[in-house]
């Protein structure tokens, strides 16, 4: 009983530290500034202010950022969702020359460091840029393309468990009474796989939503366009740190994450007990 | 004929099912990473970028510039010791948690993983800024409760590295924790039990029993964590500034970002592109091999 309640007492431990910068983060964004520039920082605070969340969300326009790192990241889980799907029925479904050529590419793209492609993607979409609007420079499109061509391998790979999981007695059943192949898809196959879509969701909304090098990249002039993990670096100065609104911003930042984690922490955990398939 | 051979003699399907991912993963993903190579080849730097002068075929010059050059054998080295480092806490950590997890009644279980849920979530700019923070030399945190007074922990190139280090093992725990106790939870009760019966330590379960059933789980988890940690960017460039003072806490990632969009010198940034890429590619080799063991069938 003794060795349980060390054990229990380690973990509390050990969870205290890893929430702690989160726990001060939230914490320095509340404070008023006075009390962030005392020479001795407190672990609570007696006056909570909003004051940094709307100066933030105001003057520093982080609101406009949080629209649109919400409508790139969901844009991308959308898209990543529906073009994923096709691809994970398709190679589950079905036996053609290439399909095992193409599962190696696509394990082997999720290996790639997307990081050095940034060189010659910037050429692209700035060529791009010049006869399709929307997607050069400077737009959120670009980033929707390039995030969604980076998460696609991964969720193929992870869906593809999912789509094999279900029987495929239930499709040929469904042929029986009629169905068409358009049905069997989107009526049957879909929403039976949610599970997996959820799971794979998450992965590609963190990975849309945390991109902070292809925002820095592509966004150069048009500032309006930023999404929150460039313009967050902005306020982000050596010298004079505005540490609140930093916070303040930073906080926002996490919440959309922190909150689509715990809606759907059991399919990703069930996630990805499927992908590694032990 | 059954129904599913009629549907699987229908050979068209298969294609226009991928046709939506191969019409984004062909020109956004394929074609930038054959124009990275061929980049490599060419000096590219401002005046071509301008169209005043054409781009100059250079062969691999950029690479002979490269190994040539002291700095990219210091940052190659500092990127791989960074990396093997921060793999090798991260697993350390992860499993060591993922053990603690099974020993533990469900109150911590719930408090731990909701903490390592958090850290996780957390994106990457923001627990760079956070930890940048609590590391403050003068406002922070850690310095008031040391009494460093105005010590800065990002002067020292081997302090700035740790201290990257931890954010990335904070930020990457979780996975390893969360993946190898799915892992263990597939190991039959029975046989942790008779250990448990057996007063077998926490280590010696692990090592001994845990560890050889789930081999195949922590060679993929080790194998992931090699290709994030030898990517990290963020934490490095937000956390010491674009790579430190004096460049003293790049790695390749960084590097060749500074190369390309600072100095415009994309022909030799994408040269360092291309090195990572193929260290990465031998990675995956082995990760292809380890997926092999496990009987993934292809």
């Amino acid at each position: 009983m003794t060795r349980r309640r060390i054990a229990d007492a380690a973990a509390i431990a050990v969870a205290v530290v890893t929430v702690f910068p989160i726990y001060w983060m939230v914490l320095s964004a509340l404070k008023p500034t006075g009390e962030i520039r005392s020479a001795d920082p407190r672990p609570w605070t007696l006056h909570p202010t909003l004051e940094h969340f709307s100066s933030a969300l105001g003057v520093s326009g982080f609101g406009r950022y949080f629209l649109n790192s919400a409508v790139v990241a969901l844009t991308v889980v959308a898209l990543s969702a529906l073009i994923s799907f096709l691809a994970a029925v398709a190679l589950t479904r079905y036996r053609f020359r290439t399909r095992t050529t193409l599962l190696v590419l696509f394990l082997v793209a999720q290996m790639v460091p997307v990081e050095a492609l940034s060189i010659p993607l910037f050429f692209q979409i700035r060529d791009l840029g010049r006869t399709v609007p929307g997607v050069g420079l400077n737009t959120l499109g670009s980033l929707v393309l390039v995030q969604l061509a980076f998460s696609l391998p991964f969720a193929i790979w992870m869906l593809r468990g999912f789509v094999a999981a279900v029987p495929q007695e239930i499709e040929e059943a469904a042929t029986l009474d009629g169905a068409g192949r358009f049905t069997i898809l989107w009526r049957i196959l879909f929403p039976l796989v949610a599970p997996g879509l959820a799971a794979t969701g998450v992965f590609s909304f963190i990975t849309a939503w945390n991109d902070f090098l292809f925002a820095r990249t592509f966004i150069i002039s048009t500032t309006e366009n930023q999404t929150l993990p460039a313009a967050l670096l902005v306020f982000f100065k050596p010298d004079e740190n505005d540490w609140g609104g930093i916070m303040a911003a930073s906080t926002l930042m996490t919440i959309p994450v922190l909150v689509f984690f715990v809606f759907v922490r059991h399919r990703l955990v069930s996630g990805l007990g499927g992908a590694v398939k032990d | 004929m059954t129904v599913s051979a009629t549907i699987r003699r229908q050979r068209l399907t298969p294609l226009w099912l991928l046709l939506p991912a191969l019409a984004v993963l062909v020109p956004m993903f394929a074609y930038p990473l054959y124009q990275l190579g061929l980049l490599s080849l060419f000096e590219y730097g401002q005046p071509q970028v301008s169209g005043g002068e054409p781009a100059r075929f250079v062969g691999v010059g950029n690479f002979r510039a490269l190994f040539d050059d002291p700095t990219f054998w210091t940052v190659l080295g500092q990127t791989v010791v960074f990396a093997a480092g921060c793999v090798v806490v991260t697993l350390a950590v992860g499993a060591a948690l993922a053990v603690l997890l099974t020993r533990i009644g469900p109150l911590a279980r719930a408090v731990l993983s909701f903490a390592a849920l958090t850290a996780w979530a957390a994106p990457a700019m923001t627990g760079s800024v956070v930890w940048a923070f609590l590391f403050d030399s003068n406002l922070g945190l850690v310095n008031e409760v040391l009494g460093l007074g105005g010590y800065n922990w990002f002067y020292d190139r081997s302090v700035a590295f740790a201290l990257v280090g931890a954010v990335v093992v904070w930020h990457s725990f979780p996975f390893v924790m969360i993946t190898l106790y799915a892992g263990i939870q597939a190991v039959p009760t029975s046989v942790r039990e008779a250990a448990a019966l057996d007063g077998a330590s926490a280590l010696t379960t692990f090592r001994r029993i845990i560890a050889p059933i789930l081999r195949p789980l922590i060679i993929i988890v080790v194998i992931q964590s090699i290709i994030w940690d030898f990517k990290v960017f963020t934490q490095i460039y937000v956390m010491t500034g674009c790579g430190g003072i004096a460049g003293q806490n790049l790695v390749l990632n960084v590097y060749a970002y500074q190369k390309a969009f600072a100095s415009s010198q994309y022909g030799l940034g994408s040269a360092i592109g291309i090195v990572m890429t193929v260290i990465l590619l031998v990675v995956t080799l082995l990760y292809l091999r380890a997926l092999r063991r496990t009987g993934e069938a292809l």
